[in-house]
């Protein structure tokens, strides 16, 4: 079994974890505003805005990766000029799918957070305002410690959705090992090579560590609604 | 002095109407704002705490609130406001509720003292009662020594023996801040005890306005009852006609004419008067916790 264990191939692995990772930590960065600006504005372009940010749930990966492909490019205007600036190519690399990831994962992100606002009473936040404090503040002292499961939903689902990603990632980041070749690009390959032993042993550890983190969301949502509800008469 | 001259177009529960009030308030009084639901009063509290927007002027003291369609920031304005499903924040300890408005742990401890609440600063808002949350809104109100403190109905979720006690509260830190308040109140006993000046507000307009005698003893002096109520049936006893009226929760039979018995029709809105000429008060215990 140990011998097993340490003929595993980790890398693909790590890989998904630090893509995981960048892609939720700069989504929570984008998001947290835009969520915010969406759960407060009665403006028209509200719809439009929330129409644009669900569209990676219901596209086929294979749209977003051509796009994404085309937009990426080094032929193209955005490939040219994160070229010349960074001297970062975006396509076949792995800043090019955390880029890719952060669209593709965006409404996982948004869309928890969104809700998680707009369940907050708006006579507390108001009570915020009136009490002196500024937008900021209100965000980071009032509405997200009185949001903890709507924040905790937002991240590790981004996460675990983003570890899951398969085709964005393969179209735009091919299967470059140590580069692109992420978890599940690599059990895709094992599969194609009939390396079913161990497919079975990569596939066995994705399902067990999603399982994992999706079990402690739902036991942590569980204890908190308890503790914020458990009063109420 | 506290001047306030604004309209608004309001979606009112009998259609659209406009809000427009000029009203000057002397600093230092406390103001009751009554008038049937969705006459505007909740929004002209809205107005002055900058939660909502308006069309006019508000000037308070030498600061100018609203003007020319230009209207400071509710955190510019150093108010408290008392909402009347207390709004507390629910992640902060009762003390922390108070602190998070200003860091003044003297002030806070005073504020707990005056409304016993001292025994109940570490617990969390959602297991306090009902009373003792609002109690703790009222202090956070007074955390930043607001010069204006406005309150939405602030007491009518709670029992008579508990909105007793907070009417008391109330007027303790009225006096002792020196605050010009204002508060929205349906109660005539409340607005009795503890306004200087009630204003009426029907349909978006002030339709009366004075001390709380003038206002509410519609009938000062007279030494008249009036109860309002329902004609529920009318009765021909003999030569006799006997309506019921259900006033509250009381049945009254009342002799009327023939005359008066044409001319009113079941289910009539109806006013029973009587001359007082020895009414007998009793003490009731307080039954109702």
């Amino acid at each position: 079994m140990l011998a097993l264990l340490q003929s595993i191939e980790w890398t693909p692995f790590l890989l998904s974890f630090k893509l995981a990772a960048l892609t939720t930590l700069i989504l929570f960065t984008i998001s947290l505003p835009l969520a915010w600006f969406l759960s407060q504005t009665h403006s028209k372009i509200k719809p439009f805005i929330e129409a644009l940010t669900a569209l990676p749930i219901v596209l086929p990966p294979s749209v977003l990766g051509f796009y994404m492909l085309v937009m990426l490019s080094p032929s193209s205007v955005i490939g040219t000029m994160v070229q010349e600036l960074f001297n970062v190519q975006l396509l076949f690399s792995f800043s090019g799918l955390v880029v890719a990831s952060c669209f593709y994962s965006l409404p996982f992100m948004v869309q928890p957070l969104q809700s998680g606002f707009e369940s907050l009473n708006k006579r507390m936040l108001e009570a915020s305002y009136i009490s002196g404090k500024s937008r900021v503040t209100t965000i980071r002292k009032v509405a997200l410690p009185n949001m903890k499961p709507a924040l905790m939903t937002a991240i590790i689902i981004t996460f675990a959705h983003t570890v899951g990603e398969f085709g964005v990632v393969l179209m735009v980041g091919g299967s470059i090992a140590g580069e692109t070749k992420v978890a599940s690009v690599a059990i895709y390959e094992m599969v194609e090579i009939m390396d079913y032993t161990s497919a079975h042993i990569y596939a066995a550890i994705m399902i067990g560590m999603s399982f994992v983190v999706l079990l402690s969301v739902y036991i942590f949502n569980h204890h908190q609604r308890y503790k914020v509800g458990g009063f109420h008469s | 002095m506290i001047d306030i001259e604004i309209t608004k177009p309001l979606l009112g529960s009998e259609g659209a109407m406009e809000l427009s009030v000029s009203l000057a308030i002397e600093e230092g009084s406390f103001v009751a704002l009554t008038g049937a639901s969705g006459s505007g009063k909740t929004t002209l509290l809205r107005i002055l705490a900058g939660l909502e927007s308006a069309e006019g002027v508000i000037r308070v003291g030498h600061e100018r609130w609203l003007e020319k369609g230009r209207a400071i920031a509710p955190q510019q304005r150093r108010i408290g406001f008392v909402f009347q499903e207390y709004a507390l924040f629910s992640n902060m300890s009762v003390e922390e509720n108070l602190l998070y408005v200003a860091h003044d742990k003297a002030l806070a401890a005073h504020l707990l003292d005056i409304t016993e609440l001292s025994a109940l600063k570490a617990r969390r808002p959602n297991t306090l009662s009902g009373g003792q949350q609002q109690r703790v809104a009222l202090c956070r109100a007074m955390m930043n020594r607001p010069k204006l403190l406005l309150m939405d109905e602030p007491l009518s979720a709670l029992d008579i023996s508990m909105r007793q006690k907070l009417q008391q509260e109330i007027a303790l830190l009225h006096r002792e801040f020196n605050t010009t308040t204002i508060m929205v109140s349906h109660d005539p006993s409340e607005i009795y005890r503890l306004a200087s000046r009630v204003v009426v507000l029907e349909g978006g307009q002030i339709v009366r306005e004075g001390t709380p005698k003038e206002v509410l003893l519609q009938t000062s002096g007279s030494q008249k009852f009036a109860f309002e109520g329902e004609l529920l049936e009318i009765l021909n006893v003999d030569v006799i006609f006997i309506a019921v009226v259900a006033i509250g929760q009381q049945l009254v039979e009342v002799v009327i004419s023939e005359h008066e018995a044409q001319h009113l029709s079941i289910g009539d809105h109806v006013s029973v008067s009587t001359k007082a000429f020895a009414p007998m008060i009793s003490y009731v215990p307080a039954t109702i916790s």
